[in-house]
């Protein structure tokens, strides 16, 4: 069985890196997936402490997430059709009209 | 309740009386929504018999009466209950004799308005408005029984406003008019000083009520009179406090010194109105408030005083001011404020039946007076500007001088031969109003006269002055309006009133005429109203004070025909007789004796110029205020804009640095 820690701490990482890729790029497509790896890391993170305590509530939050990720990527791909349809580009810096 | 129970059994009518009230709701109500629809004929109809309706129920009141001289309350609603005031009809003798002058006076003037605003509406140019008219006055109607009947103070406050507001609304009827049909805010500004002028009188009868609450813990006449004897023993100041603050109440509505100066410009409304509202029944309502609180004031000379010294001044004060007045109706308006002080000064002398027999008599002579003088303004002005369906032809008469005005006496003259049934219907009420005997007003004033001359000298004389002045000044008016030659090619040509109009004139004189009936040879109202003001004094004449005030109106309208009928003026332009003779007194009389720039003076520019200082720290300090909140806020919110980049990626990492450090302060608390 895998320590707890090593489990943690490679769901810290990915978290890490989801929170660069939504910080530095600017495909809003790529900006998805990050945002996926990150709910992926807490997910980890879940089932992690979910093994370690013997308890099923972790395992349920994942659930949660993944239905309410599934729900998310729906919606945020429909909008990105639409941006792109309109704009024939996914790029988010090209999209600030609505600066104060 | 159980008085009124065991009535009906015994053949009395007393449950009906709230039916006086009802019918001219169901009139107005029906004008209201039918009026534009059913023709001028059909709102006459509605209305006056609205009305007739209202005085036939006083009528079955009176019969009522005269098997159960005691009366009986009616209750209908309840009101206020924690304060135990209800909406409870009183009748009794007092009430019914108020109740039969308004709805039967009133009843002959919707009569007349029937005809006359046919005219006037047509000359204004807005034939819509007559339903409008006659709606108001039966609300009028309505107000003031609901004044006449009630059981309490607070009743009788809710028709005293009622008919104030329709007093309002009827003297600013032509709205956009002044009283010669010129646009002008004239009309709208002289009900506004009448509405104003009452309002400063219901703080008085207000505070009256809200003291007496505090002191009786009532407001109902019974209760109120009934423990009065005991309040005046445990607290003395309080019923004379009551009794002044009632007082002030009753110089608004009934035009006493200081609150009259609204009275006058009243004559802005239609003449109807004033024959109504302003001369018959409403601005009577004081006295009756007097008459009806006599318990209250019987237990305080102090204030007896001082209600028959205001009523007494008044009396000669505005005397003084219609001998000098040009128009037909303002001199009539001064005369009202004149004899309702006769009215005030004889309650406050005690001789409560003779302040009702005259109030009765004057309804009757006065309301003539307005109606026949309403009649002569309409002849004046159907001979300088007829109507197209009478043969007229557009824009007024060119041989009438440019300043003509069919209310100004100069223009008259000779109209005695061109319109005798108001001429001779004028001149019996002019005589009465004298006091010539045996016309109504002959024993009413002389009864006044008489019995101020044992309780007050000084009331005595005054009032013996004015007696003298009203009958110079309707003297002078009757041989300046009817006699000598016509001065305007309006009153050369002025063509008697119709039917509607002239009847009523013919009633009213008749009444005129046999009015002193009431109360003498024998003193049946001084009986009938003893039941209610427990008192029955004789309705014997005084042989001194009698042929004295004859022989005085006499020797005055001689004295009128002396400066007025032996030479009577040429021309309009001509300056009145007194003029020279009289000098600055003339002018003063003429000018109102400056009490209106007075008040401007020393209430009115004081109160405007407080009104500009708020007006000016509304704008400078709570507007500004505002606007700089307004300026604050957009001046914040620019700056902070900038912030919002618009750029996705710097709001992430906005959020990212705010979870950071939301995490660090969690980890190093």
């Amino acid at each position: 069985m895998v320590p707890t820690n090593y489990l943690l701490a490679l769901s810290a990482v990915l978290f890490i890196i989801g929170v660069a890729g939504v910080l530095v790029r600017r495909n809003a497509l790529v900006i998805y997936m990050a945002i996926e790896l990150m709910l992926n890391a807490a997910n980890l993170a879940f089932v992690a402490f979910a093994a370690a305590f013997g308890a099923l509530d972790g395992q349920i939050a994942v659930f949660f997430v993944m239905t309410v990720a599934a729900a998310e990527v729906a919606v945020g791909l429909a909008i990105l059709v639409t941006i792109f349809r309109t704009r024939k580009s996914v790029d988010i810096d090209t999209l600030h009209r609505l600066k104060g | 309740m159980f008085l009124s129970e065991t009535m009906n059994q015994t053949g009395a009518f007393f449950h009906l009386v709230p039916w006086a009230v009802l019918f001219p709701v169901v009139g107005l109500l029906l004008n209201m929504a039918f009026g534009r629809r059913i023709g001028e004929r059909g709102v006459a109809f509605v209305a006056v018999t609205a009305s007739g309706l209202s005085f036939a129920v006083s009528v079955l009141m009176w019969l009522s009466l005269r098997v159960h001289p005691a009366g009986a309350t009616v209750p209908l609603l309840s009101w206020m209950t924690p304060v135990n005031v209800d909406w409870a009809f009183r009748v009794d003798t007092l009430a019914v004799t108020m109740m039969l002058v308004v709805s039967g006076v009133g009843t002959l003037i919707h009569l007349y308005a029937a005809g006359y605003m046919h005219y006037d509406v047509r000359y204004k140019g807005d034939p819509g408005r007559y339903a409008r008219f006659f709606v108001f006055l039966n609300l009028f109607i309505a107000s003031m029984m609901i004044l006449v009947t009630g059981d309490s103070y607070l009743m009788l406050f809710v028709g005293w406003e009622g008919v104030g507001l329709c007093s309002y609304l009827l003297i600013s009827f032509w709205f956009e008019y002044d009283t010669h049909g010129h646009l002008s805010l004239a009309n709208a500004l002289a009900g506004k000083k009448a509405f104003i002028a009452n309002r400063i009188g219901d703080f008085g009868f207000m505070t009256a009520m809200f003291y007496m609450f505090a002191v009786f813990g009532t407001l109902n006449f019974g209760q109120v009179f009934a423990e009065a004897p005991g309040v005046a023993q445990s607290h003395p100041q309080a019923i004379l406090i009551i009794t002044l603050l009632l007082l002030l109440g009753v110089t608004g509505k009934s035009a006493q010194i200081p609150l009259y100066v609204w009275l006058p410009d009243a004559m802005a409304g239609p003449t109807p109105v004033s024959a109504l509202i302003h001369a018959a029944t409403m601005v009577t309502a004081g006295v009756y408030l007097i008459a009806r609180s006599h318990v209250l004031y019987d237990l305080v000379p102090a204030a007896q005083h001082t209600v028959a010294l205001v009523g007494a001044l008044t009396a000669l004060f505005a005397a003084t001011i219609a001998v000098a007045q040009n128009d037909i109706k303002k001199v009539l308006a001064y005369s009202t404020i004149s004899q309702l002080g006769f009215m005030v000064a004889a309650v406050g002398v005690g001789a409560y039946v003779a302040a009702m027999f005259h109030l009765i008599a004057h309804a009757f002579f006065k309301a003539l007076l307005f109606l026949a003088a309403g009649s002569v303004i309409i002849a004046m002005e159907r001979a300088h500007h007829p109507l197209p369906e009478e043969g007229g032809h557009e824009g007024p008469h060119s041989d009438d001088p440019p300043d003509f005005d069919p209310q100004d006496m100069r223009f008259m003259g000779g109209l005695r031969r061109v319109i005798p049934v108001t001429f001779w219907t004028y001149l019996i009420a002019g005589l009465t109003l004298a006091g010539i005997p045996p016309l109504a007003a002959f024993f009413s004033k002389d009864e006044i006269i008489a019995e101020t001359k044992a309780a007050f000298p000084l009331v005595y004389w005054l009032l013996v002055l004015a007696a003298f002045l009203t009958a110079f000044y309707i003297g002078r008016q009757i041989f300046l309006v009817f006699f000598g030659k016509p001065r305007s090619h309006a009153a050369a040509h002025a063509k008697e009133s119709p039917w509607t109009m002239t009847s009523v004139l013919v009633v009213l004189a008749a009444l005129s005429v046999l009015g002193g009936l009431l109360n003498w040879p024998h003193p049946y109202l001084a009986e009938w109203l003893g039941h209610t003001l427990g008192e029955v004094e004789g309705g014997a004449l005084n042989p001194v004070v009698a042929g004295t005030s004859a022989t005085i109106a006499v020797v005055s309208l001689l004295l009128a025909w002396w400066v007025y009928g032996r030479r009577p003026p040429e021309s309009p332009s001509q300056p009145d007789p007194l003029q020279r003779p009289l000098g600055w007194l003339f002018t003063g009389m003429e000018a109102k004796w400056w009490v209106d720039e007075l008040y401007w003076a020393v209430v009115l520019n004081p109160y405007v110029a407080l009104s500009r200082i708020a007006a000016a720290v509304d704008v400078r300090v709570i507007d500004e205020t505002v606007n700089d909140t307004a300026w604050l806020t957009d001046f914040i919110g620019r700056k902070i804009a900038r912030w919002q980049t618009g750029f996705v990626r710097n709001y992430a990492l906005s959020v990212f640095v705010g979870v950071l450090l939301i995490f660090t302060y969690l980890l190093w608390r």
